[in-house]
């Protein structure tokens, strides 16, 4: 082979695909607005969780979450006047992708087509302009008929709601503000499913570039679900976990006391270019994108397949493309992956069927393969969950550290894998996996590794 | 490596001429408009008190399997439209599947079999929400009748159904459509507002290309026509001025600089969408090939788009990708349905878009308007819009144009049904939020 076609296949996956690698990453988080802080708040056992304060929840069932503190966009956008409108979700989002832009060198690059570059976001539902959404909901309240009625409702909802603040609760403004703040004019999408949205939308966003549709893509999620409504409807769903004392022990990931998961809020966003893009400007992937695996439970509205088969198929659908036999052991004897990035919720029912799923797909292999949840020190960051997971995985490759469980004191005598207990841990990393379960049954499965 | 054509096998639009393609092809070649006062809530509040609602005899209950009429109750109206589009479409394909027939194996083999659904952000019914907020109050002093949360998060909740969030998560659509028709494959909720349904077909088409799956049900649905939905539109300038007196079927002029506005439509819907090989291989009925898609972003200003670029020049972007993707020229495209909403500054962008796209020859371009018959249906316009692309192709007619007068050297002002020789049709939207969606749909090619 001549040395021209040499650097071509390096450009393509075993597939015969164009390779996607990751050129950056920046993540708003309970735990700071920084990579390597935030970072080195994990593998510290750090926990992001206290009271409430974004609206008074002292008598809710869960009183607790894990809240961004301390934050705006200001340090991270050209120009913050052009956000004035943002909502939370936007907030974050142009707070994580300005840091991974920045990283990735893309603002320096002068033969940047932004036709060519793309959005793929998992970002959430904005947040309800509550008290006075229920100001009108109460005034047009008819009580003989158990009804709100029209005129009423319209005259006082014209009154206290605000055009810009209804219109940035659609989720694709994430988008809008992303697109202006960096040009982009490539395509752009928003997927929202649930707690697997981000990273599904990285999925999507891997896939667009191998089918050659653009160059690069920011890509990730953004979700805040701390207002009276989210955590209304995760009581009531008793998905939340209503431990008493101290909210940094409430979220217990496969401990056998788990009750439920914590609320967090953020963004992470990662910069995904095309391996080819990346070589001809010069610049450094962090990672590589080996696969993606995407499946629906198709089984019930609120409970997951006993067996974990929605999770095992979007495990095995992603080991598959980034050609990994999950039962085989590579040449020097370790197991075929060395870390589980586990959607972790901490409720009962996610972490044993999680477990079930990952022993389903790895067979004896499963024990050996370290499997962690974060979201024992960052809550649970829904749409945005997945990308900020996945984050840690490129984290965990660059730096040879597992992040750990924390909060694991009681062993359920089920869930028999090893969790990364309590303190994290100095391994050889070099491929990750890192799964993401929506409710609404949609699961999504990553495969990431170092870039050789 | 030659690529997996994606054909069309099964229609099921859902608009307010009801439920499957007939009766809104019935409609649009009558040159009818279900355009009328709002049933579902007083309107008389609003600037727009008419809308496109779906028909008064529309109950998913008895378009889903008797075993799954209880998951009818968490069922958000965006839902029960996806979820009566999706069955629509199944009978279409001549598909067996769980939900329409549990006695047979399913045709398509359940992991193989993915779904995406646009969505748009769903409101809460106002009532059930309110009879929980209302035991919720201040009870004395100056903020009395107010809301109180310490009641509320004591007990208040308590009186909201344990699923009462899962009527209203954008992704529920997805999850209910495959738990009827058991689609365990890849399966993805679009949320950019009038691009969500061009988006999620272009998404099957990905899916389905790279082998992940061999068949989806794809399209979307949305329902702003309830109160905080309603609102919103209005509130974003997504309605004209018609109180209940005035005949609301003259009132959206597409293209037209003197249309008032739009007016707001329920519907979307699902498609079968399925590979060119397995789809011969069993033997279904092809209606047309989605021959390609294309996706863009536009500039948006201050109100993040509200109203995106007027140049329209992102849009064209969108236009030439999906048209390079189908491997034509604007030459081969015999129609046009735009969004078309009546909006002059929407109508303005679209239209200088479709210049840079077809240049001089637009002005003998056939351009579908949908908005005067059926509203403006958001999410759902996509979907809608391809089942009549496909059936503009398969009778070779295009249906009638209402209510426009002067549309600037456009072929878009009122006339009726006519017969027309039809290659291929572009469907494209804009978006509130700037993301911009565009399909190309090509007559069935032959076996």
């Amino acid at each position: 082979m001549t040395s021209t076609n040499t650097s071509a296949t390096a450009l393509l996956n075993a597939h015969g695909q164009r390779r996607v690698v990751v050129t950056g990453m920046g993540w708003i988080t309970p735990l700071g607005h920084d990579i390597d802080g935030v970072w080195r708040r994990l593998l510290n056992s750090e926990s992001g969780m206290g009271p409430t304060t974004r609206f008074d929840a002292r008598t809710f069932p869960t009183s607790f979450s894990a809240e961004v503190r301390n934050y705006t966009i200001d340090r991270f956008v050209k120009d913050a006047r052009v956000h004035k409108t943002a909502g939370l979700n936007s907030q974050f989002a142009l707070g994580a992708a300005c840091q991974a832009w920045k990283q990735s060198g893309l603002e320096q690059c002068a033969t940047l087509n932004r036709k060519r570059v793309g959005l793929y976001l998992g970002a959430g539902e904005g947040v309800l302009d509550f008290d006075n959404y229920a100001a009108a909901n109460l005034a047009g309240w008819n009580k003989d008929t158990q009804r709100v009625d029209g005129q009423p409702w319209s005259r006082t909802a014209y009154q206290v709601l605000d055009r810009m603040c209804e219109v940035e609760q659609e989720p694709n403004m994430p988008l809008a503000h992303l697109a202006r703040e960096f040009g982009i004019r490539g395509p752009a999408l928003n997927c929202l499913t649930a707690c697997a949205a981000s990273t599904q939308a990285i999925g999507e966003a891997y896939s667009l570039i191998q089918r050659g549709d653009a160059d690069v893509m920011i890509s990730g999620g953004t979700h805040t679900m701390i207002h009276v409504l989210g955590v209304t409807g995760f009581n009531r769903l008793t998905a939340l976990s209503t431990s008493k004392g101290d909210p940094t022990k409430a979220s217990r990931p496969f401990d056998a006391t788990r009750d439920g998961f914590v609320m967090g809020e953020g963004s992470g966003m990662i910069v995904l270019e095309s391996l080819e893009h990346a070589h001809a400007r010069g610049a450094t992937p962090l990672a590589e994108i080996a696969g993606y695996g995407s499946s629906a439970d198709a089984f019930r509205i609120t409970d997951i397949h006993p067996e974990g088969r929605g999770g095992a198929a979007s495990m095995g659908a992603a080991l598959r493309q980034a050609g990994i036999d999950p039962l085989g052991r590579r040449a020097d004897g370790r197991a075929a992956l060395d870390y589980i990035s586990a959607h972790g919720t901490g409720t009962k029912e996610n972490d044993s069927i999680e477990t079930r799923g990952v022993k389903r797909v790895f067979g004896a292999n499963a024990k050996d393969i370290p499997m962690s949840s974060i979201k024992g020190m960052m809550g649970h960051l829904i749409a945005a969950a997945g990308a900020v997971e996945l984050i840690t995985c490129i984290l965990a490759i660059r730096d040879g550290m597992l992040p750990p469980t924390i909060n694991y004191g009681t062993p359920d005598p089920d869930l028999d894998l090893d969790y990364v207990p309590n303190t994290a841990r100095a391994a050889k990393v070099d491929v990750c996996l890192s799964n993401s379960f929506g409710f609404g049954g949609q699961n999504d499965t990553l495969v990431v590794k170092r870039f050789v | 490596m030659s690529r997996r054509r994606v054909v069309i096998t099964g229609l099921g639009p859902v608009s307010a001429h009801g439920l499957g393609i007939e009766p809104l092809w019935a409609a649009l070649c009558e040159g009818r408009s279900a355009l009328a006062p709002i049933r579902a809530f007083d309107a008389r509040g609003f600037a727009a008190a008419s809308a496109g609602e779906l028909p008064e005899g529309f109950d998913v209950k008895e378009l889903v399997p008797k075993s799954y009429r209880k998951g009818t109750k968490v069922m958000a109206r965006d839902i029960e439209i996806a979820v009566g589009g999706a069955v629509t479409a199944v009978k279409d394909a001549g598909l067996s599947t769980r939900g329409t027939d549990a006695d047979h194996p399913p045709t398509i083999a359940p992991d193989r079999f993915g779904c995406h659904i646009g969505a748009g952000l769903i409101a809460a019914n106002v009532d059930e929400l309110t009879a929980a907020l209302a035991t919720s109050t201040k009870k004395d002093g100056p903020d009395a009748g107010r809301f109180d949360p310490a009641a509320w998060g004591a007990q208040g909740m308590q009186e909201l159904t344990p699923l009462w969030l899962l009527k209203y998560l954008p992704n529920m659509l997805a999850c209910h459509v495959t738990i009827i028709h058991d689609c365990q494959g890849p399966s993805n909720t679009i949320t950019c507002n009038e691009a969500s349904s061009g988006l999620s077909l272009a998404e099957s088409q990905r899916v389905i290309e790279r082998g992940a799956a061999d068949a989806c049900l794809s399209g979307g649905a949305d329902s702003k026509i309830n109160l905080m939905g309603y609102l919103r539109q209005e509130l974003a300038g997504r309605s004209a001025p018609c109180t209940v007196d005035e005949d609301a079927t003259k009132k959206i002029k597409p293209f037209d600089p003197t249309s008032p506005g739009t007016l707001v439509g329920e519907g979307g819907g699902i498609l079968v969408l399925e590979a060119e090989e397995t789809a011969r291989a069993r033997g279904a009925r092809v209606h047309a090939l989605l021959a390609g898609t294309g996706a863009s972003q536009s500039w948006c200003d201050d109100t993040v788009g509200i109203v995106p670029d007027p140049t329209g020049e992102s849009l064209a972007d969108a236009i030439e990708s999906a048209l390079r993707d189908a491997g034509m020229t604007a030459r081969d495209i015999d129609a046009v349905i735009p969004y078309g909403c009546g909006i002059p500054e929407l109508d303005a962008l679209e239209a200088n878009a479709l210049k840079l796209v077809f240049g001089d020859a637009l002005s003998a371009k056939p351009i579908v308007t949908l908005a005067p018959s059926i509203g403006a249906c958001v999410a759902g316009f996509g979907i809608i819009a391809v089942s009549v692309a496909v059936k503009c192709l398969a009778e070779q007619r295009l249906p009638a144009r209402l209510n426009a007068v002067n549309t600037q050297g456009l072929l878009a002002t009122a006339a009726p049904s006519q017969a027309c020789a039809l290659r291929n049709i572009l469907v494209c939207t804009p978006s509130l939020g700037g993301q911009n969606s565009a399909v190309v749909i090509s007559r069935a090619p032959s076996a």
